[in-house]
């Protein structure tokens, strides 16, 4: 059994960032979307983490750069979710086509 | 005396107006600052007549110099030659005359006058100014309060004049500050916005060619240049009386002021390059917008239309590079601003007793409102140049000013714009005769005359007009050095 | 020495009168308005008289010749070292002559008006304008300044313009105020470049320095000013035939003397001060003023001068044949002597006896403000008597209105040029001149004398004689009671100017007024004076003959000419020619498409701008949708383009 090289792990990531975008995109609904936006997220982390494994073994800037994108992506949920249940509140929904005042 | 008066008191009245509890503290606080302000002006004019009587050759008088920015060189630079105490004497005359025309607004009076006010302090402090920067930001404090002034307390289309009037002006100003910036950054290593550095200095040709045409158009926008001309008609017949009459009097003034003092004073060849387009464009206002007055039927649409006629003097002046025939054009501005606010106070009046402003609907008002009419009269009589008012010294310097150039070209211009007077008289006649004259109307035979606010403020006008007619001498001699110093720099003295 | 205070007094004390009486008169002076402004003239009248003759008799003369004094100078606007607006006093024969005739005429207008206007209810601004226009008057003529006088020029024509809109009710006296404003106006406009002109080969405003300048031969200004020229005539020429345009219109010469029959809108002492007597010979007295240099240095221009004043003259005289109300033939008759005293000026030469024609204009100017003013004031008592200004109303009066019609006779006998009284003297001056220089103007000349006879006779019996009208009659039974002639305030002026029109002619005018200055003697040719006699006694018997009693004489004659009759009645349609030229193609032609213009194309160009700008937003508007999602495609599509771009184009 061959190690996984980096284009595998590459590709799983690429395959992921695409999926999140695709779900991004087409659900309406907002937590879908938020898990959506989780999944690039977490396909940049592994981004990260092959390039780091794979060119540049002896560094560690990689392995922080995830640790900070998963800080951020927690704090980003806790906010997005506060909106979601306001607009939960004003709109008795969490659909994004019953969501269209930012063009006003 | 020290200049920052004359913007620090405007600022303290505009501020007792906020913080006064009803209107008629508004109205006292408004009143008073404004006269005083008139006070000083004339101190200022005395004053600066005795500083140059005890010799003091300084181009300009009661300079003060602080720095703003020092990194950008942008200094906080102001001080009066004679050309500006003229401007200042017309504002605060104007402003007072407003102030006590708009005695009986009752809507939102507080926000009324802290506004005018406002707009009277843009206009102190760009005639004061000596730094571009300065002079700019003034200029933009000068035209924000039009906009909420004809939009708020307008009259008929007003949502659309405002922003017509408002969306002209800022293009002129955008105009003006691609101008500044250009003479700015195109000084080479010293980079400035001081008007006397810069003169002295001088502008390389090449830049002058370049940004002359945008300082000129964007200030002429404001004086009505031809062809940029609309905002004026709409704009003035949707403003309130004391709108309509700083509009007329102090802001197209801005243009004018601007057009001498920055784009033709900083950029002598700029203006002798494009000197024979200033004079098509302008005699073009001056008839066109006399023949297109004939044809108005509201009363202030003709006195607007005639404005433009009128300004197109101002600009001509400017346009003909002799000394006498800018004097001229400032002494225009002077009169024109003192004439025009007259007329639209007057027009006021008759609207606020008749409510309507066509001309074919009056008649006859000489017998219910005899001091009204005979104010309609003088502002009428001085519109068409008759001796003993500023229009005709003002006109008769232009024209003896323009013929002074011998070229065929210049003479044409000036057989032009003489020819207007002749159809001056055509519509000032034509609205004397219907509005004042003639048997009267039945539904008209019981409004009463001005009330006494409105006599003041038009007995404050008919005097600067009266004492400018009779008696040209002392304006003269105050714009004339002026004139001389901006008419070297273009002789390359 | 001349006391220029007492002289700057003569304008000046009316100036008072009309800020006192214009200022406070509806309060204070309601009732005294006109006696204080009667009282202020009398002054200025004193003065006058005081002063021409201090001029004439004591100071005037050094070595024989009149000099021309500037006793006040006070620069007013100066546009550069040489060139500057003075105000300032000018003291030589015409101008003392001028300032005598414009206050006596003046002040018998405003004694007569004490009586006349005495129940109108703008009394005193009747008086304020009255005032305003003596100063005025007096200060055109005390002019030392070329623009001085363009400014007393205007002022005269805004006075004349409120006074004929003084019964501003009437929509007929706004229009002809309006007029008389607007159509001297545009011949001011011809003044102004004209003295644009001569100021600029001159280099001066001011008039002894500009007559000298122009016409000593070896000045360099008169070289340039004849060598450039402009459609192959003269700078100078075209200057001074363009200040003549500005006089033209001022005395209603033709073609600007339209306004003139329309101003007898106003009230008719009015029209005897201003519109016969004073402001209407300004144009003459601009004329003589700068007569050294029509005459030595642009004859063209003089020539110009001396045909528009023959022309005038007949052509005046024709049409007074035929019209029927009482003032506009007066007024046409006016245009016609001021014809004359034109072409007196325009045969002239400069200097000695050739200058004849000079002091035969200013001589007809004198005698004629007398005759006319004494006509024009009879025919406001005749009005007052009948209220009406038309002959059909009239008809022997005599007996009603005897001081009126004795007085009127005389000043009808004047007029004509019967022998012995002044316009006689003054008229065989002007023949001679004409006779001198030019037999067509000549010609013209004594046929208008004629016809002169003709009219003022026809008016005089159709007044007077001829059998009463109804109208008039009743008219007069339920007023004549009343008033009567109207009071001595009518009278005295009457037998004043009667005097005037009758004697003035015997002052020996030539000895003070002539083109250089020296004295000039005029003789008296018997044979000369037998052709105009005759042809104006013939005018005399004919109107006699016709008007003396009710008959169908007149109705026959105008009949069998009917063409010229009905060419003549409606003024050879003039009127209709300027109106169509000001409605049709002035106002339908340039200003209705200039206001067109400015409303769709200028105004049409700023609205395109705004309504594109708000289309072009409302189509992009829908990117702007709202949707989150679709944003998030905005961004995801600009991103991988901007990555391409920076990665294939911008490497």
């Amino acid at each position: 059994m061959t190690q996984p090289g980096l284009y595998h792990l590459l590709f799983i990531s690429a395959a992921l960032f695409f999926i999140g975008v695709y779900g991004f995109l087409t659900r309406r609904n907002l937590i879908t979307m938020l898990m959506s936006v989780e999944l690039i997220l977490n396909s940049v982390n592994l981004n990260f983490i092959a390039f780091n494994k794979y060119l540049w073994p002896h560094r560690l800037d990689g392995v922080f750069f995830t640790v900070f994108v998963i800080a951020i992506a927690a704090a980003e949920a806790a906010v997005a979710i506060a909106i979601i249940i306001n607009l939960y509140r004003s709109h008795q929904s969490i659909d994004v086509e019953n969501a269209e005042e930012l063009k006003y | 005396m020290n200049l920052l008066l004359l913007i620090g008191l405007p600022l303290l009245t505009a501020v007792g107006v906020l913080l006064s509890r009803n209107t008629q503290q508004v109205r006292s606080i408004a009143f008073a600052g404004s006269a005083l302000q008139l006070v000083l002006a004339i101190a200022l004019i005395y004053l600066f007549q005795k500083e140059r009587a005890a010799g003091v050759a300084a181009q300009m008088l009661f300079e003060q110099n602080y720095a703003l920015f020092p990194s950008l060189n942008i200094n906080f630079h102001i001080g009066v030659d004679g050309i500006s105490v003229a401007m200042i004497l017309l504002t605060a005359l104007v402003v007072v005359a407003g102030v006590l025309v708009s005695w009986r607004v009752e809507k939102m009076t507080k926000e009324f006058y802290f506004l005018l006010i406002l707009l009277a302090m843009g206009a102190y402090g760009f005639f004061i100014s000596l730094d571009l920067f300065v002079l700019f930001f003034f200029l933009e404090i000068a035209v924000i309060p039009k906009y909420l002034l004809i939009g708020t307390w307008g009259s008929g289309k007003k949502e659309y004049s405002a922003n017509k009037l408002a969306l002209m002006l800022m293009a002129g100003s955008s105009l003006v500050i691609v101008g500044i910036l250009g003479m700015y950054f195109g000084n080479g290593e010293h980079k400035s916005f001081d008007i006397i550095q810069l003169a002295q200095a001088g502008i390389s040709p090449a830049v002058q060619k370049l940004f002359f045409p945008f300082l000129f158009v964007g200030f002429g926008i404001f004086t009505a240049l031809f062809p940029f001309h609309t905002w004026v008609p709409d704009g003035h017949s949707s403003a309130p009386t004391a709108g309509s009459m700083f509009l007329a009097g102090i802001s197209m003034k801005l243009g004018g002021y601007g057009c001498l003092r920055v784009a033709t004073y900083l950029m002598p060849q700029g203006a002798q390059e494009y000197s024979s387009w200033i004079i098509v464009l302008s005699s073009i206002a001056i008839l066109y917008g006399a023949f297109a007055t004939m044809m108005q039927r509201d009363l202030k649409y003709m006195n607007a239309y005639s404005s433009i006629s009128h300004c197109g003097f101002v600009l001509l002046g400017i346009g003909m590079l002799t000394k006498t025939a800018i004097t001229g054009a400032v002494m225009q501005m002077v009169s024109h601003g003192l004439m025009t606010a007259l007329f639209f106070a007057v027009i006021g009046i008759i609207y606020e007793r008749t409510h309507t402003r066509q001309i074919n609907e009056m008649g006859g008002l000489l017998k219910v409102m005899p001091f009204t009419m005979t104010v309609l009269f003088i502002a009428g009589l001085c519109s068409l140049g008759l001796p003993g008012f500023s229009g005709f010294v003002a006109e008769m310097t232009v024209f003896m000013g323009s013929w002074q150039n011998a070229d065929a070209f210049h003479r044409i211009a000036t057989v032009i714009a003489c020819m207007s007077i002749v159809v001056t008289a055509v519509y000032i006649l034509r609205a004397i005769g219907q509005v004042a004259m003639g048997p009267i109307k039945e539904t008209y035979t019981r409004l009463s005359d001005a009330s006494w606010n409105e006599k003041l403020a038009a007995a404050i006008l008919i005097i600067g007009i009266v004492a400018i007619g009779v008696a040209p001498f002392w304006l003269n001699d105050l714009i004339k050095p002026g004139a001389e110093i901006i008419m070297n720099k273009i002789s390359g003295k | 020495m001349p006391n220029a205070i007492n002289i700057a007094l003569i304008p000046l004390l009316p100036l008072a009168g009309f800020l006192l009486l214009g200022l406070f008169g509806k309060k204070v002076f309601k009732n005294s308005a006109g006696i204080i402004g009667t009282l202020i003239l009398l002054i200025s009248a004193g003065l006058a008289i005081y002063t021409a003759y201090g001029y004439f008799f004591d100071y005037g003369k050094v070595n024989d010749v009149y000099q021309k004094l500037i006793p006040l100078k006070y620069t007013w606007l100066e546009f550069s070292k040489d060139v500057s607006i003075d105000m300032g006093i000018i003291l030589d024969p015409i101008s003392a002559m001028m300032i005598v005739v414009v206050t006596f005429v003046s002040l018998m207008v405003h004694v007569y008006s004490l009586g006349y206007m005495k129940d109108e209810e703008r009394y005193s601004t009747y008086y304020a304008y009255l005032s305003l226009f003596t100063f005025s008057m007096l200060g055109l003529v005390l002019s030392s300044n070329i623009f001085q006088i363009y400014i007393f020029w205007e002022l005269v024509g805004v006075s004349s313009f409120l006074l004929i809109g003084f019964y501003y009710d009437r929509p007929s006296a706004v229009a002809a105020s309006k007029k008389a404003f607007i159509v001297t106006r545009f011949a001011d406009l011809g003044f102004l470049i004209g003295i644009l002109v001569l100021s600029f080969y001159s280099g001066t405003l001011d008039f002894n320095t500009l007559i000298q300048k122009l016409t000593s031969p070896e000045s360099s200004e008169l070289k340039t000013a004849v060598a450039s020229s402009f459609l192959g005539v003269s700078a100078l020429t075209w200057g001074l035939a363009l200040v003549f345009i500005g006089g033209a219109g001022k005395s209603a010469m033709f073609p600007l003397h339209i306004w003139l029959p329309d101003a007898m809108e106003g009230p008719t002492p009015v029209s005897a001060l201003i519109h016969a007597a004073t402001m209407v010979v300004a144009g003459v007295y601009l004329v003589a003023r700068l007569f050294p240099v029509f005459a030595l240095s642009a004859p063209d221009a003089l020539s110009i001068v001396a045909n528009v004043g023959a022309i005038s003259a007949l052509f005046a005289a024709i049409i007074a044949c035929t019209q029927t109300d009482i003032k506009r033939v007066l007024a046409y008759s006016t245009m016609s002597q001021i014809g004359y005293m034109m072409f007196a000026l325009g045969v002239s030469k400069y200097g000695g006896e050739d200058g004849l024609g000079y002091t035969a204009s200013m001589f007809h100017l004198f005698t004629h403000a007398m005759f006319k003013a004494l006509l024009f004031l009879g025919a406001g008592a005749v009005i007052h008597y009948v209220h009406s200004n038309d002959m059909k109303d009239m008809g022997g009066l005599r007996k009603h209105l005897p001081i009126t019609h004795i007085t009127f006779l005389l000043a009808c006998l004047s007029i004509a040029g019967f022998p012995l009284l002044a316009g006689f003297f003054s008229k065989e001056e002007i023949l001679l001149a004409a006779y001198q220089h030019n037999a067509i103007i000549y010609w013209i000349a004594l046929i208008t004398s004629g016809l002169t006879a003709f009219y003022m006779f026809r008016l005089y019996f159709s007044i007077f004689w001829n059998s009463p009208s109804p109208r008039g009659e009743s008219r007069g039974e339920v007023h004549g009671e009343h008033h009567g002639e109207g009071g001595a305030a009518m009278m005295l002026p009457l037998l004043l100017l009667a005097v005037g029109a009758v004697f003035a002619g015997y002052i020996p005018f030539g000895h003070f007024v002539s083109s250089d200055g020296k004295a000039l003697e005029s003789e008296f040719h018997l044979s000369f004076s037998i052709a105009p006699v005759a042809l104006g006694l013939i005018g005399i018997l004919t109107a006699m003959w016709l008007y003396k009693n009710e008959n169908e004489k007149p109705a026959k004659l105008a009949a069998s000419l009917s063409g010229l009759y009905k060419s003549a009645y409606h003024k050879f349609y003039i009127d209709e020619l300027y109106l169509f030229i000001t409605k049709k193609v002035l106002f339908n032609l340039v200003a209705r498409p200039a206001a067109w213009f400015d409303k769709t194309v200028v105004d049409g160009l700023v609205n395109f701008t705004g309504n594109t700008t708000q289309d072009i937003s409302e189509r992009i508007k829908s990117v702007q949708s709202g949707k989150v999602q679709q944003y998030a495609i905005y961004f995801l599509v600009s991103a991988v383009a901007l990555a391409l771009l920076f990665i294939y184009v911008w490497k």
